[in-house]
């Protein structure tokens, strides 16, 4: 038996190692392209970076200019959209969760958001300017952000359900043998309890708006000028981008690597910022 | 003599109860009557109902659709099943620790207050009380009295379902249910809570499930042995293990069996 004893451990050796190797080259692969993209970006992006970016307006062709007006026609339309939709997604969503063992609705509602998520960008942006941009006759901010909000909410609707899932039914019990309402349980225990992961889906949810073009496209559309109006064309930060970086002309083109770094760092620190937030309450699961 | 003479003060009677999972019968004709202040164990082997009676008292099954369970259990007489026995009050006076820790995500402040809010307005410093009273009584209060305000799920599991049974009486109820509240535990955590259960019980009525057929030896002064569904015998405690009746629950508790 002891030879046989180390030949078997000689074996889950290798496999273990083998395992680790290729986990750890699936590993770098991935890291690798992220890496290029962040450099690329860096790269291109540093130079054109400076305070007239945040203080002029997009330029016409061939002159010098800034991004303000895209920033802010971003900001408005991310942060309006993110306080539409995930209201609407964690509602949803603890539905699904907490009340949707029974009945027809749920699993339907499921679907459907599954649908949803899974929908191409671009027909929601269609969607919107049949709907919206159609019947009001010109493009505007609050169409972009419709647009944007539609693609919140089954994203927060999904993480929501799984979160409130991973929540152990003990603890529904244990809050119910109290002699818990439910709508009690729910709103001090299980949310609670789930608020970590449901607020990665809110910030999952703003990583992907942030960047979407196609939706906005058919919306918001560009505003060359500044504007604060949400009934008006607002300048955005991705049309901008797809606008600039396909013309021949250098500051335009300099402009949209600018602009295009700027949303990734906002993405990235956006989420460095909630795992530091997440870090000081390590306790809630 | 039967379990039912010498039992002076019935604080919980079980007649005819029957209990279904879906169409499967969990529980057949239980007759069972607990004790006021004292402590009764449920033991038997897996999958014989001892949990899912335990469970019909707080009725905690009617969270979920497919259960039902048909009979009378009463509390001072009056019959807990009854459609039209309101679902808190009945919570509020039969408090439930289950098997694994349940602490809430909150303080351990928090934890402890957040039953009794349900029920009294206390101003702040009643609820302070009350609180360290809770504590207290669940052998917990010296080592958690400087960290109130930190999260109750940082604590120790031992802490921590001593927190959950400071949770359950600081409610103040008089029926107090412990489903295998010691079976994640090592076994000083598990000395720690069965001493306090003898403690509480001048206070409570407790109703313990266990695997543990020594805990029940150990800490119940009346016991009730199940199989399949059925109560096969139930009497006190020391007759039960030292003289049963029923030959299946000698083998049973003597390991021949389950």
């Amino acid at each position: 038996m002891v030879p046989n004893m180390f030949d078997l451990y000689l074996r889950r050796r290798v496999i273990n190692s083998v395992g680790l190797g290729v986990s750890v080259l699936a590993m770098l692969f991935g890291l690798f392209w992220l890496g290029w993209i962040l450099w690329t970006l860096l790269v291109n992006g540093l130079p054109g970076l400076g305070m007239h970016v945040f203080t002029q307006t997009t330029p016409p062709p061939g002159s010098s200019g800034g991004l303000v007006n895209a920033i802010f026609g971003s900001l408005m339309m991310v942060v309006i959209a993110t306080f539409i939709g995930t209201p609407i997604g964690i509602l949803a969503g603890t539905y699904l969760a907490e009340f949707g063992q029974r009945g027809w609705l749920a699993p339907v509602t499921r679907f459907i958001n599954d649908v949803l998520l899974s929908a191409p960008s671009i027909v929601i942006g269609l969607f919107v300017y049949e709907i919206y941009v159609m019947k009001v006759g010109h493009f505007s901010g609050w169409g972009g952000t419709i647009a944007l909000s539609i693609l919140v909410i089954p994203v927060v609707i999904r993480t929501t359900e799984n979160m409130l899932r991973l929540i152990p039914n003990s603890l529904r019990e244990a809050a119910a043998a109290l002699g818990t309402p439910q709508w009690k349980i729910i709103n001090f225990v299980t949310l609670r309890a789930a608020r970590a992961g449901i607020l990665t889906g809110v910030l999952l949810a703003v990583a992907r708006i942030s960047g979407e073009t196609a939706p906005l496209l058919f919306t918001a559309l560009n505003n060359q000028f500044w504007s604060t109006d949400m009934n008006q064309p607002m300048a955005n930060l991705p049309v901008v981008i797809f606008q600039f970086a396909m013309s021949p002309y250098e500051d335009w083109q300099s402009l949209a690597w600018a602009g295009a770094l700027l949303i990734t760092l906002s993405v990235l620190i956006l989420n460095i910022v909630a795992r530091v937030m997440f870090r000081q309450t390590p306790n809630s699961h | 003599m039967t379990a039912e003479a010498i039992i002076t003060t019935p604080k919980l009677i079980v007649r005819d109860l029957n209990f279904f999972y879906g169409d499967y019968r969990a529980l057949k004709d239980i007759n069972l009557t607990i004790p006021e202040k004292m402590v009764t164990a449920f033991i038997g082997p897996s999958g014989c109902g001892k949990s899912t009676l335990l469970r019909t008292f707080n009725r905690m099954y009617q969270l979920y659709p497919k259960q039902s369970a048909t009979g009378e259990v009463l509390l001072d007489g009056q019959n807990l099943l009854d459609k039209k026995q309101d679902l808190n009050t009945l919570r509020a006076k039969i408090g439930m620790v289950f098997q694994k820790p349940t602490p809430f995500p909150m303080s351990i402040y928090d934890n402890i207050a957040f039953g009794v809010k349900l029920y009294e307005k206390l101003n702040r410093n009643e609820m302070d009380e009350r609180v360290e009273w809770a504590l207290k009584k669940a052998a917990l209060w010296g080592e958690v009295k400087d960290k109130l305000k930190q999260s109750g799920t940082g604590l120790s599991g031992g802490q921590q379902q001593r927190l959950c049974i400071a949770r359950a009486i600081a409610v103040k109820p008089q029926v107090l249910l412990l489903d295998e509240p010691t079976s994640a535990l090592d076994p000083i955590s598990t000395a720690h809570i069965e001493k306090l259960i003898d403690e509480l019980k001048k206070d409570f009525t407790i109703v313990i499930v266990t695997h543990n057929m020594q805990q029940a030896a150990r800490i119940s002064d009346f016991t009730a042995y199940m199989y399949l569904g059925d109560l096969i015998e139930f009497g006190d405690t020391s007759s039960v293990f030292t003289n049963p009746k029923r030959a299946e629950t000698e083998d049973y508790i003597t390991g021949r069996f389950g």
